[in-house]
């Protein structure tokens, strides 16, 4: 890292479509925030400093050291950002599960635009409009022009916009790693090659995961977990509920199954595999204990919702990334 | 749309089906040329990926034969193909496709025939289908 002004390095942190959780992952580091800002200047952060999209504009390129960026690109602000901050930024950092794979906002690949508007200004409960209102990128007042971000059908990943040299894995990522990462940075340590996922494991969460398992895995039922009582110590999957431990990156300290919790995926899947959902239906088809194919089948019916549960973080980074719509089919031909 | 032909690719297990598509070579019997053959070691070895990659690269259909149940040369390798297979016809039912665009069936090795009738049934199925739209939709952020 080049060493401008005696150099503080300067942080930037951003959120596209996210819930703001990355942004308090941040603030989770406590009172080592004091540490990271006696090296680093954080000149951009909407949840915590007020500054203007105009004075990011106005920073040259690449002044910022390290951009972490989190949210999926849902709407046309979150792309501009996304390049403005891309060109603002030396190292610009997925973090979190939504900029690294689409995340929570991902899920709305299984509808599209219409559908969204459809359900959320005309059809849901507490709404009434008789109008038909639904929002507009551009509006005209008699002021003059209003212009709002206009809204994609697709939910995309930050790399499918811009180009991204780290991903930080994560619902939120663990506050620890993300000191880490951030040590080694101010070090000045040789940083990974670019384009790999830091903060996180090689190997599966099964191979960091507290829970007494066996090699030969053998269900006959599934269970969701509040239909089921967890004896709180043998492998999740053993005692058929669905985990998503054998398809995702171990490096969160098996958070969730150290409180009773099934792992649902927010890491991702290992650097060799592409599509976790995939590698989880080859997992769990490997483990069904019936070779026929009705009783297969009455097997399968216990796991709702194939494609939100093994996609649950990952659908816009997947292979089929969204959902085949009819009404869509017609538009791209 | 009549000059519609589908790309279709299968997936054969090296003991039995591939043999069988062989036969049907070598005993010169005709098919549709529309069945793109891999072979593979075993059915077990068809990851869901394949399968989701060769939609994704523009294939109309997704063909997997195996050996006959009981016949696996791994002992139990097509039993874990015919579990996948029912995942992922799930999976594509959940993600808008038509589950007969995928079609698992069991070839023998003497089974020359029964390969070449399927690969023009399947091939006839898919074409009603229409081309599969998966590549474009893939391709077409909106």
């Amino acid at each position: 890292m080049e060493k401008e002004e005696k150099g503080k390095l300067k942080l930037a942190v951003y959120w596209g479509a996210a819930c703001g959780g990355c942004c308090v992952s941040v603030l989770d580091v406590h009172e080592k925030l004091l540490d990271i800002v006696a090296v680093a200047d954080l000149v951009f952060w909407p949840i915590a400093l007020d500054i203007k999209y105009a004075d990011v504009q106005q920073m040259p390129d690449a002044s910022i050291d390290v951009c972490l960026f989190n949210g999926a690109i849902r709407n046309s602000e979150n792309e501009l950002m996304a390049v403005l901050l891309r060109q603002k930024s030396k190292i610009l950092v997925a973090y979190g599960s939504c900029a690294h794979m689409g995340g929570i906002p991902g899920l709305a690949n299984f509808s599209n635009r219409d559908a969204l508007f459809k359900r959320v200004y005309m059809d849901s409960e507490s709404t009434e409009n008789p109008e038909h209102i639904t929002p507009q990128p551009k509006y005209d007042v008699k002021e003059g022009e209003l212009e709002i971000p206009a809204f994609y059908n697709d939910v995309q990943t930050l790399r499918d916009v811009v180009c991204v040299d780290y991903y930080i894995p994560g619902c939120p990522p663990q506050s620890e790693r993300l000191l880490e990462v951030f040590q080694a940075i101010v070090s000045g340590a040789e940083l990974p090659s670019k384009e790999s996922v830091v903060g996180a494991l090689d190997k599966s969460q099964c191979d960091e995961c507290p829970r007494k398992k066996t090699d030969n895995k053998k269900v006959k039922q599934f269970f969701r977990p509040w239909e089921i009582e967890d004896d709180g110590e043998t492998c999740f999957l053993e005692q058929g509920v669905i985990c998503m431990g054998p398809a995702t990156r171990g490096g969160c300290g098996a958070r969730c199954i150290e409180g009773n919790a099934p792992c649902r995926g927010c890491y991702g899947p290992p650097p060799d595999v592409t599509d976790p959902g995939a590698k989880m239906m080859s997992a769990i088809a490997t483990m069904i204990d019936s070779n026929d194919e009705d009783e297969i089948n009455a097997i399968l019916d216990d796991i709702e919702d194939i494609a939100g549960t093994f996609y649950r973080f990952s659908l816009p980074s997947s292979i089929l990334r969204r959902k085949m719509i009819k009404k869509q089919l017609a538009e791209v031909e | 749309m009549d000059t519609f032909e589908p790309k279709i690719v299968a997936f054969l297990c090296n003991w039995c089906s591939y043999t069988g598509a062989d036969l049907a070579g070598t005993s010169r019997m005709k098919y549709a040329h529309n069945i793109r053959i891999i072979r593979v070691m075993c059915s077990g070895r068809v990851d869901p990926t394949f399968v989701l990659k060769s939609f994704r690269e523009g294939a109309d259909g997704v063909l997997i034969c195996g050996c006959h149940p009981g016949d696996c040369h791994y002992h139990e390798g097509n039993y874990k193909c015919l579990r996948r297979y029912e995942f992922i016809k799930r999976y594509l039912k959940q993600m808008g496709m038509d589950e007969r665009r995928i079609r698992l069936e069991w070839i023998s090795a003497s089974e020359g025939k029964q390969f070449a009738e399927l690969a023009d049934e399947m091939t006839e199925q898919v074409a009603q289908l229409g081309p599969c739209k998966v590549r474009t939709v893939m391709e077409n952020i909106t």
